[in-house]
């Protein structure tokens, strides 16, 4: 069970928020400064590595930008949205970041809140203070591995189809 | 049960008798689309085996030329790359320069049936020549490249029957931010277009209202291959191909007809596209300090040829850029023969040379703070073209160019008073 500080967002939050163009060719640590800079100036300096986001529908919707890996890099712990964009959803498997669709989610957490997120057995999101208790659909099990084992690079890495990054 | 085109398309690609929505399909890749995004230190990785270079396509397209050192460097690894793998059809900075989503249109690299994927999220545009394409991201391009494969979680498909027939100074575009303002975002659905209507609409026209889809949030969008499509691939693109339609008794979420000649041209409201359009009459006034057409939604020559239309004998307001980019160099010298470089010119507007530019507040016409924007390209989320305080309006190119002259959001109405439907 992973347990977590919920920060709390509505529908429709975009690429382009979470990765601004102007950081588009910058360093990955550059891009990660910039996360929410335009609709939510400061809040990268509150949040904590190992937070959570919760929000409405359609979460990373628009460009491909790798903006899951900005969530990432900053320390979000997991996702839990309404309904995911499909293209930030490939790209939370490709880059390793939990990204899990869960719909009723938004209106059982109020920012601050702890969220419980359990993956193994059934699955469930729970909410302590309140007591609510959610079953978010199950992510097939080869994305999975993917999304929990690192992302596509270590898999490629490992059948000789990509260098290792020198480090 | 039958099956609808985006189920046809991937079935044959997975060598599967039958798919169908929730399952994953594993699917082999037609094209890989590689652009200049894919090049830079943070997403390439150096790859060792690729599993056929006959497949793979590169197009440098988001800043170029180079706007800066670290896109000149990209460009830079993306031309060794090429070279080492022996990628013939690699579109550099020149003569076949141009967006990814506009070239392989124009050359008809995305073909009917097949699968295509490219790390960017306009892809789904290739849906106009019948191809199944979709953007992916930048990791699982490499995972594209050296191993043939992809992987698509295949959607429910919601079939839009076009009928009837546009008005003149109505556009793809406002048929986009009709349906974007009627029915919203098609989170994990396809989209289908066919029906009767369709005839009436350009391969121009498609390829806007294709790329379009992307900001419905839709997987796959995909028209129906009529012979004007067929006629035009066979004519630049040798290589064999099957085109899908759909089975007579295919499923679909939801079946929607919509008569092309009800529409009316719209604009939508700064920061969001979907579930925000209005009549253009309710924002007309708003003064204005930038107007773009550009990006691979509106840079074609059917929005060449209308904005030259309206700026023909006016000039740009005092006060107002007009920034035209062209989505290929092939397109800018089409609009340069058929004169309409010239009149947009004359009438004070810049054309630039092919790329995303502005569209993606990259370079060429990044807006500052405060500043406000009528754009006739993909996306008018917040800061998407420079300074977060910006506002921008999204339209057609034919009201963007009618706004430009006028220094305020303006309707093209009577550019096109004299026109029969």
């Amino acid at each position: 069970m992973i347990a977590a500080r919920v920060w709390k967002f509505g529908d429709d939050i975009n690429t382009d928020l979470m990765l601004p163009g102007s950081v588009i060719s910058k360093s990955p640590e550059e891009q990660a400064r910039a996360v929410f800079a335009a609709n939510r100036p400061g809040w990268i300096d509150q949040m904590k590595r190992g937070d959570a986001i919760v929000a409405g529908r359609n979460f990373g919707m628009g460009s491909n930008r790798p903006a899951s890996r900005s969530l990432r890099n900053i320390g979000v712990g997991f996702l839990l949205a309404e309904s995911i964009n499909g293209l930030f959803f490939r790209n939370s498997v490709n880059f390793g970041f939990l990204a899990v669709e869960c719909p009723g989610v938004f209106a059982a957490f109020e920012e601050g809140d702890t969220a419980e997120l359990e993956l193994d057995g059934d699955w469930r999101v729970r909410n302590p203070r309140t007591g609510a208790v959610l079953s978010p659909p199950r992510v097939p099990d080869q994305l999975m591995r993917l999304m929990r084992g690192g992302g596509i690079f270590p898999l490629l890495e490992a059948e000789g189809l990509i260098a290792r990054r020198a480090t | 049960m039958g099956m609808n085109i985006a189920e046809k398309i991937l079935a044959a690609a997975s060598g599967a008798a039958q798919v169908v929505p929730g399952e994953i399909a594993i699917v082999e890749v037609g094209t890989c689309v590689l652009t200049d995004m894919n090049f830079f230190p943070a997403s390439w990785r150096e790859i060792l085996k690729i599993k056929d270079p006959g497949k793979v396509v590169i197009v440098l397209d988001h800043f170029i030329p180079a706007n800066d050192p670290q896109s000149a460097g990209a460009h830079t690894t993306a031309r060794q790359f090429a070279k080492k793998f022996g990628i013939a059809r690699f579109h550099d900075v020149g003569h076949d320069q141009g967006i990814s989503h506009v070239v392989t249109a124009d050359q008809a690299y995305a073909l009917p049936g097949t699968v295509l994927v490219n790390a960017d999220s306009h892809t789904c545009g290739g849906g106009a020549l019948n191809c199944a394409a979709r953007g992916v991201g930048l990791p699982e391009m490499l995972f594209a490249v050296t191993t043939g494969r992809s992987w698509f979680r295949v959607g429910e498909t919601i079939r839009y029957e076009l009928s009837g027939r546009l008005k003149p100074g109505v556009s793809a575009k406002d048929v986009f931010l009709h349906i974007a303002g009627i029915f919203g975002a098609h989170v994990n659905q396809n989209v289908e277009f066919g029906g009767p209507g369709m005839a009436g609409l350009s391969l121009n026209a498609r390829r806007t209202l294709a790329i379009m889809g992307t900001e419905l949030s839709a997987e796959f969008v995909i028209f129906e291959p009529d012979d004007q499509l067929l006629d035009y691939v066979r004519a630049r693109n040798k290589a064999p191909f099957t085109p899908q339609w759909p089975d007579a008794d295919a499923r679909y979420k939801e079946r929607r007809a919509l008569d092309l000649g009800t529409i009316e041209p719209l604009v939508a409201l700064p920061d969001a596209v979907v579930n925000s359009s209005v009549p253009v009459g309710q924002v007309a006034g708003q003064a204005i300090d930038q107007a773009f057409i550009g990006s691979c939604a509106n840079g074609t020559l059917d929005d060449f040829a209308v904005a030259a239309r309206v700026m023909a004998g006016h000039r740009v307001a005092p006060g107002v850029r007009l920034i035209v980019t062209p989505g290929s160099q092939a397109i800018f010298r089409a609009a340069l023969a058929a004169g309409y470089v010239e009149t947009l010119s004359t009438a004070g507007a810049i054309v630039t040379s092919a790329t995303c530019g502005a569209c993606v507040g990259g370079h060429m016409g990044v807006l500052g703070p405060g500043e406000v924007c009528i754009t006739a390209s993909t996306r008018n989320f917040k800061g998407r073209m420079g300074d977060p305080s910006a506002r921008i309006y999204m339209a057609s190119p034919a009201t963007v160019a009618a706004s430009a002259i006028a220094g305020r959001i303006a309707s093209a109405a009577d550019y096109f008073a004299g026109d029969i439907q």
